[in-house]
């Protein structure tokens, strides 16, 4: 197992010099270098930018991570049942049915209080 | 040992015979480190073909002709464009956080490319067999939402923080159906695998969930657990119908705006190479991976299948990305939480009790696979009979709603226009 | 030094440099960053330890899902981004050394005291599917888990009931 994941290391390294690769040769030496403050101004549909970019915005962004982070840690729960689930007496299931209906219950609530619509 | 039945093992031994001056640990990172390049540069060179691929298809279904000068048929047109971004100036806008904007495009393909680690491309070509495969994708995965997260917020750009908050609440909220749709696979090949007595097997890698599709592929056991990751994986790549991160109407190119030359360039190759290997994901875990005639003896074979298999799933991908049209937000997020993810966790409820009803050791893995399939039939009727009542329901109350209004200018066409928002209740 | 032992040094290296730039960092977001470079190498020992589950389970939930949050949470408050001021105050001085010298010495002292237990077994390979079969056990731990979906489930309540309270449905 363990000469898998150094494969995997091994991976994580290349995979960073693969695309690295060729944006270094772009932009060190083979693009053209002619800067302009007003080439490098953002851009914003040709009108100036004014303001501030880093404002506050949508909370319905915010609300959605927050389910999602339930549900992404209870479902971490549901995969080594999963891989034990041949062996698992059918009393367990129960148990992981249970589990899944308390998750899902909190999602009927958040469902009905209208959080999941799109405003 | 002979080339056909174990190529991996023939070529390492050659080459090992060739480099046996390097001491030995030394030796073996040499070898992985060659396997590493070797798939990882197989990969990168995939979105050559399937940009040009992708580019045929959509314009003779758009019934136009398409990139037909450069090379044979267009072929080589990608690597033209590639060049052409070879030679682009490098801008950085001003205002713009320089090391995490650099960074983003090198993460976000490497979240792409390293799934290729665990994929099995025949019965012995992989490259690791992690006993976790299944949750390594998901990781991975979730490092490319990161890095768009990233692109979008140091760029400056209002459009591209938009663009990156959009991206980001559509991939973390499609993760949740696609992980769910994940469990059944697994919890299908833990089931087999002890009804047919293998041992030293690990039901979450992918290896082994190919090696458990031997007599069924999962498609047909679970369907709609296969329809649910289609869908939702097709998500993750942010591609049409999905493509609201880069709605080119609204918020012009989304995250990736104030990238230029190969920057932009890598973004476009993560995307399309995520969408080929959402393909391969869908032929490993539910099409059956390499399975086919032969494919035990001669691996050469199994990798054609797994190969064409991917390829057959990259093409509804390309299909849907023509045929549909780009989804609206509020649209986006109802079917997820209020379809996907209820239809999901019916689906893993369902696959649990009913294959331990119709237990594969006493009845046998055929007529476990009819329950299940029978099972899966139920709940996909019912889930669509809910659905487009409930659709029937919240398009009668609108019309009720805009009935009751007073007369508006235009009056009574007005209410049965599209444009109106059947999101409201 | 052998090969595992090296990684172990360099992740743990990162680990300490990136969680000290986590408090040390002026821009916040950069500060949420280097939080991750540390999530990342606590998932690099979890396989060091053989326990790729974890590993896989820290990636996901601490990257994939908390790093997010945090990243929102930083970007709903007000004006974070440019913000230049001291990070350290001149007030309360001797009260911070004091428990933080109290904390050290406490944490120190449970440290030293401790007997870890070290087994050399090797991992069982079917380390997940025990862990599977635990989990759901009603000897094991059952009851933990009916109450990490109970918490889940509140948790989800909660935050949804105080972040949506102004709305009248």
């Amino acid at each position: 197992m363990q000469e898998s994941w150094v494969f995997v290391g091994i991976f994580f390294l290349i995979a960073a010099v693969f695309p690295a690769a060729p944006i270094i040769l772009q932009s060190l030496i083979l693009g053209p270098k002619k800067n302009n403050p007003v080439k490098n101004s953002t851009y914003e549909c040709g009108i100036e930018t004014f303001g501030d970019t880093w404002v506050q915005f949508k909370m319905q962004y915010y609300i959605f991570t927050l389910v999602f982070v339930v549900f992404d840690v209870g479902m971490m729960f549901l995969f080594p049942f999963a891989v034990a689930y041949g062996q698992a007496p059918a009393f367990t299931l129960l148990v992981v049915i249970g589990f899944l209906a308390i998750i899902c219950s909190a999602l009927v609530y958040v469902w009905r209080k209208g959080a999941l619509r799109w405003v | 040992m002979d080339f056909f039945s174990d190529p991996i093992a023939f070529i390492a031994n050659l080459l090992r015979t060739w480099l046996a001056f390097i001491p030995e640990p030394w030796l073996s990172l040499l070898l992985m480190t060659f396997g590493v390049v070797v798939v990882g540069s197989a990969a990168l060179v995939l979105p050559l073909f399937t940009i040009w691929l992708e580019r045929r298809v959509i314009a003779r279904m758009q019934d136009r002709i398409g990139p037909n000068r450069v090379g044979y048929q267009g072929l080589l047109q990608t690597i033209a464009d590639a060049i052409k971004l070879m030679t682009k100036e490098d801008i950085t806008p001003l205002g713009a956080d320089k090391v995490v904007y650099n960074l983003a495009p090198i993460l976000v393909v490497i979240s792409v490319i390293t799934m290729w680690a665990v994929l099995p491309f025949a019965v012995n070509i992989y490259g690791a067999d992690l006993n976790i495969g299944v949750l390594y994708i998901v990781a991975v995965g979730s490092l490319g939402t990161l890095a768009i997260m990233l692109g979008g917020w140091a760029s400056n750009n209002k459009y591209a923080l938009l663009g990156a908050f959009r991206t980001v609440a559509q991939l973390v909220c499609y993760e949740v159906p696609m992980i769910l749709s994940m469990v059944v696979p697994v919890l299908i090949a833990s089931s087999w695998a002890l009804a047919q007595g293998q041992t030293d097997f690990n039901p979450m890698s992918l290896k082994d969930i190919v090696v458990a599709q031997q007599s069924v592929p999962f498609l047909l056991v679970a369907p709609v657990a296969a329809l649910i990751f289609f869908i939702s994986s097709v998500a993750e790549t942010g591609r049409a119908p999905f493509d609201l991160l880069e709605a080119e109407s609204e918020i012009v190119a989304g995250f990736n705006i104030e990238y230029s030359g190969m920057k932009f360039g890598m973004f476009m190759v993560a995307e399309f190479l995520h969408a080929f290997t959402v393909g391969a994901l869908v032929a490993t875990l539910f099409l059956g991976g390499w399975h086919g005639p032969w494919a035990t003896q001669y691996p050469l074979l199994g990798m054609v299948y797994f190969l064409a298999k991917s390829f057959a799933a990259y093409f509804l991908i390309v299909l849907m990305r023509a045929a549909l049209p780009r989804i609206r937000i509020d649209h986006l997020f109802e079917i997820n939480w209020k379809f996907l993810v209820p239809l999901a966790v019916a689906a893993i409820v369902v696959t649990m009790v009913v294959n331990k009803l119709v237990d594969p050791a006493v009845v046998g893995l055929g007529w476990n696979a009819l329950a299940l399939f029978a099972s899966n039939l139920v709940v996909a009727w019912v889930a669509f009979n809910w659905a487009s009542a409930q659709a029937r329901w919240l398009r009668r109350q609108e019309e009720a709603k805009l009935q009751a209004l007073p007369d508006l200018p235009g009056g009574h066409d007005e209410a049965h226009s599209p444009a109106q928002p059947a999101g409201a209740h | 030094m052998t090969f595992p032992q090296l990684i172990f040094w360099v992740t743990a290296a990162v680990i300490l440099a990136s969680a000290l730039q986590v408090v040390t960092t002026r821009n916040i977001v950069h500060a949420a960053l280097w939080l991750i470079v540390t999530f990342f190498g606590v998932a690099v020992l979890f396989v060091l330890l053989d326990a790729g589950f974890l590993a896989a389970v820290q990636v996901v939930v601490y990257i994939g899902a908390i790093a997010i949050l945090i990243i929102f949470a930083v970007m709903l408050t007000r004006r974070v981004m440019q913000d230049t001021g001291s990070q350290t105050n001149r007030h309360l001085i001797a009260p911070a050394v004091l428990i933080g010298g109290v904390l050290f010495v406490a944490l120190l002292f449970v440290f030293s005291r401790t007997r870890w237990p070290l087994s050399s077994a090797a991992v069982p390979p079917d380390s997940l599917q025990i862990l599977g079969l635990e989990l759901t056990s009603p000897d094991f731990y059952m009851t933990a888990l009916v109450t990490v979906g109970v918490l889940l489930a509140a948790a989800m309540v909660g935050s949804i009931a105080i972040a949506r309270d102004e709305e009248k449905d």
